[in-house]
């Protein structure tokens, strides 16, 4: 019983067909081609499928493409738009990450805790990315950069 | 994942009505965390998935004749971004903060996390002591079951197939109060709780004890509450308390502890959250969402 659904991705609206169990993250990638989410643990534990559902992230691993319907997805490509953004940069100054493979979800809950309040603290930090788990770096230098940009904000 | 067929009805009897026609061959969708995953793992493979997030009188949150009313749509970062909530029901609030990490709150609800009844349902022990009524509603009507009727046994519930629970209402409390949760996991972030205690004090000397995660269902402590009644809690009085409290409990071993650890630790965590509620009654007690353990 396939259905056609309509979304704004990154700005642009698409049009797709979808049948009812198929999960958000894998219509992002294998179907509209976005890669940036990661497929990690596909049970909504670890983060790495992060998107932006109207601002809020949610884990695209549990969420069924066809609720998408009317409503707006930002991933990673869509932040990056007009270039990278401050977070990234810091990002990039700090030597984040190591395999990246966590990163875009990571960037993706930073961006949201710092659009909802640009100036938090380490153990805001800390709670806010807590659901996104990286077997790479031990955290310290991805709290260290989105901290730095909190302060510069 | 098996394929279904999926509705996402805009007013409550539309749903009523289809989950009537489907029964146990339809399952419930709110915010997807649990039911999803129990999807994927071909746990359940219903026929039919309603999406209940097209119906706005599930989105309501407001106090209206003397009681809060949460909505089955209402997800655990709504009631966290709450002032309502913060100031009035600040063990519900806190015990929300608790729950997984932000990218399942912007999801999950307060309402499906009860349907799903797990045992460590971190929000189920602030609704136990808030003493809240389940609004049920079917074809056929609409009923208050009172939270500690709704647990059966680990994910079992009063629900029958074509049951949709509408909202929690929680009753507002006249009297200075004060309360906390306190959940002990191995980290934190996504984990279970290996126990949880939520407990209120109340001016009148009252007290109200609920734990999860350490029984088949999350459990009210009543006799440890008859214990309390009318006393000062003092650290004599508490530990007295603590094996009347742990009386209600009857923890199992599993990957995230084992049953002897469990029955310690929600020991002591019964005394942190006492000790909180209390002082926090009295107006110097640590802020709600600080860290207790
Ligand atoms: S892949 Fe979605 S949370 Fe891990
Ligand atoms: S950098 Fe490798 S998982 Fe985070």
């Amino acid at each position: 019983m396939k259905k056609e659904i309509n979304f704004v991705l990154n700005g642009n609206s698409v049009s797709i067909e979808v049948e009812p169990n198929e999960k958000l993250l894998d219509v992002l990638r294998d179907k509209v081609g976005v890669k940036s989410p990661k497929y990690g643990c596909g049970r909504g534990e670890c983060g790495s499928c992060t998107v932006l559902l109207n601002g809020k992230s949610i884990r695209s691993c549990i969420t069924l493409a066809i609720e998408v319907d009317g409503q707006e997805i930002t991933t990673l490509e869509g932040l990056q738009k007009d270039g990278i953004t401050p977070l990234q940069k810091s990002f990039i100054e700090h030597n984040a990450f190591q395999c990246g493979f966590c990163a875009p979800g990571m960037t993706m809950t930073a961006t949201e805790l710092l659009n909802k309040d640009p100036h938090p603290d380490e153990e805001e930090i800390r709670e806010a990315i807590a659901g996104n788990l990286c077997r790479c770096t031990g955290y310290d230098t991805i709290v260290k950069a989105i901290l730095d940009v909190a302060e510069k904000k | 994942m098996k394929n279904f067929d999926y509705a996402k009805p805009t007013s409550l009897s539309e749903a009523a009505s289809l989950y009537a026609e489907y029964k146990d061959k339809a399952r419930l969708l709110l915010g997807g965390t649990d039911l999803i995953v129990m999807l994927n793992d071909g746990v359940i493979t219903p026929d039919m998935v309603i999406d209940l997030k097209g119906i706005d009188e599930l989105k309501r949150l407001e106090v209206k004749d003397g009681f809060l009313h949460i909505g089955a749509a209402v997800t655990f970062n709504e009631l966290i971004d709450s002032e309502l909530v913060k100031k009035d029901f600040p063990v519900i609030w806190e015990s929300a903060r608790t729950v997984a990490s932000t990218g399942v709150r912007n999801r999950a609800t307060l309402v499906g996390n009860i349907c799903s009844a797990v045992p460590s349902a971190d929000s189920a022990p602030s609704l136990l002591i808030r003493e809240a009524l389940v609004t049920v509603v079917n074809t056929e009507g609409e009923k208050d079951v009172p939270i500690v009727e709704f647990f059966k046994g680990p994910r079992k519930t009063v629900l029958k197939p074509g049951d949709i629970v509408k909202e929690l209402k929680v009753p507002v409390i006249s009297q200075r109060f004060g309360g906390s949760y306190v959940k002990l996991g191995r980290y934190d972030g996504e984990d279970l709780a290996q126990t949880g205690v939520a407990t209120l004090a109340l001016e009148d000397k009252t007290y109200r004890v609920a734990f999860c995660a350490v029984a088949p269902t999350p459990v009210r402590a009543t006799e440890v509450e008859e214990f309390l009644k009318g006393k000062d809690i003092t650290d004599e009085v508490i530990e007295e308390a603590i094996p009347i409290a742990l009386k209600a409990i009857s923890p199992i071993s599993d990957v995230r502890a084992s049953k002897e650890y469990r029955l310690h630790a929600s020991g002591v965590i019964f005394k942190r959250s006492l000790k909180a509620a209390v002082s926090r009654m009295n107006g110097n007690g640590p802020a709600y969402g600080t860290r207790l353990v």
